[in-house]
């Protein structure tokens, strides 16, 4: 490769890049391993993820051969319901833009509306300014953003926060990546009151639900990362309970499936302390039974 | 006549990306940069007074450079400095502080005399810009 390289030749055209090499160099590659291997089902996110990470490699290379253009925004917006990964994404899309060098130092702030937010007069700049000096050269990641603005109250200092934000977002570009996170319908009202925030993002992504063998798979995950394992009847039951809890309200997606294993690792702890002379395995106290997830609360409602 | 106080003050003034070079190493450290402001260049003014709140768990020189700029605006005309408060057990006090704004035009100061018991003379240092009233030192208001 080397060889085709004409080192006499000052002109940008003539200077040959390995593309391979520039993409283990930053070793996002890595990163974005991780992102399929963690992060089950969101299709459309790691897609679009996969082509930031794209553009911001080109960008590093255009920007060596002096191809100058503006820094890209990075702003985005993440929608979807409660429990897609919405905070879990922001965390890998910080660590991706660092390797890339776009953000300088990695950090993730996160913060809501009392972060931001004053409770009196002159109250509120000051208090904006600060979450944003922390997170500058990293991420501010804006959880239920919508929260900011307050449509029945003109006098809501929430309005000051959003115009600080806007003018930090617009000025310093290259010093802070914002992103703002919340559920959709309630973001697209929000976005529609604050125009200005709108142009201002650069990508919006919209977080899908999860599929019922997506959320299977995720219950996996979880429970080998606790160190616990269905056995083949609870297996069988958790595929039903996800199927008859996706039907009642209040269903949140991965959050709920968390919540379900530790009600289960619950009545599991209770069967075995039950019966105390029995002698235990490792297997015993790893392996979730069938009647752990069958004595849950969704199965006797919809009997 | 130039002030020469804190760090760096024998060099020529600090350029924008300097001063960030500089922050940017306290905050590796840990730091607490400051940003404090006067008009009363007496080198044993110690009551500088200070602009915004302290400016804790910061990562990135970006946060200070904007309060600096901010800073700037308001007090162009007078001293500025960073303080880099290092707030570990044991040291509690400030590590490094140098001036990264001065007004255009520095007076000086005068050495008063003043003559007690007789013969004796005491020595005075006295700025010529605190002949004039806090504010409009140095062409302000």
């Amino acid at each position: 490769m080397s060889a085709l390289v004409d080192s006499s030749s000052g002109t940008p055209s003539a200077v040959q890049v390995d593309l391979r090499r520039e993409f283990n160099e930053v070793g996002i590659g890595e990163v974005l391993d991780q992102l399929d291997r963690e992060l089950i089902g969101l299709k459309p996110v790691k897609t679009r993820i996969r082509e930031i990470a794209s553009l911001l490699l080109i960008e590093r290379i255009r920007k060596r051969m002096s191809l100058t253009s503006d820094v890209p925004t990075l702003h985005m917006s993440f929608t979807g319901n409660p429990g897609t990964g919405k905070t879990t994404v922001a965390l890998r899309i910080a660590s991706i833009l660092h390797r890339l060098g776009f953000v300088r130092r990695g950090q993730v702030v996160s913060v809501t509306r009392d972060e931001l937010v004053g409770q009196y007069i002159g109250h509120t700049a000051p208090k904006t300014k600060e979450i944003l000096k922390k997170a500058m050269g990293g991420v501010l990641f804006i959880d239920e953003a919508y929260y900011l603005h307050r449509p029945d109250n003109e006098r809501d200092y929430g309005q000051e926060a959003i115009e600080i934000l806007l003018q930090v977002m617009e000025s310093q570009r290259e010093d802070l990546v914002v992103i703002l996170a919340g559920y959709g319908d309630r973001m697209d009202k929000f976005f529609g009151s604050n125009p200005g925030f709108r142009s201002r993002i650069a990508h919006h992504i919209d977080f899908p639900d999860y599929a019922d063998d997506e959320l299977l798979a995720i219950a996996d995950l979880m429970l080998a990362d606790m160190n616990y394992r269905f056995s083949a009847g609870a297996r069988e039951a958790f595929v039903r309970y996800i199927a008859l809890r996706k039907t009642q309200p209040l269903f949140s997606n991965a959050r709920s499936i968390r919540n379900a294993l530790d009600r289960m690792r619950l009545r599991q702890a209770n069967r075995l302390v039950a019966d105390l002379d029995r002698v235990l395995t490792a297997d015993d106290i790893m392996s979730l039974e069938a009647a752990d997830v069958l004595a849950s609360r969704v199965f006797s409602q919809n009997a | 006549m130039r002030v020469t106080q804190g760090c760096f003050s024998f060099l020529p003034d600090l350029t924008d990306e300097q001063i960030s070079a500089q922050v940017q190493y306290c905050l590796g450290k840990g730091w607490a940069v400051n940003i404090e402001f006067t008009d009363d260049p007496h080198p044993r003014n110690t009551f500088w007074e200070m602009w915004g709140l302290p400016m804790f768990d910061l990562r990135d020189a970006a946060g200070v450079m904007m309060e600096l700029n901010a800073c700037r605006k308001v007090y162009g005309d007078r001293y500025i400095r960073m303080s880099a408060f290092d707030s570990s057990h044991g040291w509690e006090s400030v590590r490094l502080s140098f001036i990264v704004n001065r007004p255009k035009d520095e007076p000086g100061f005068r050495l008063e005399r003043h003559e007690v018991d007789g013969r004796n003379i005491r020595y005075t240092t006295k700025s010529y810009a605190v002949d004039r009233p806090e504010g409009g030192r140095y062409g302000g208001k």
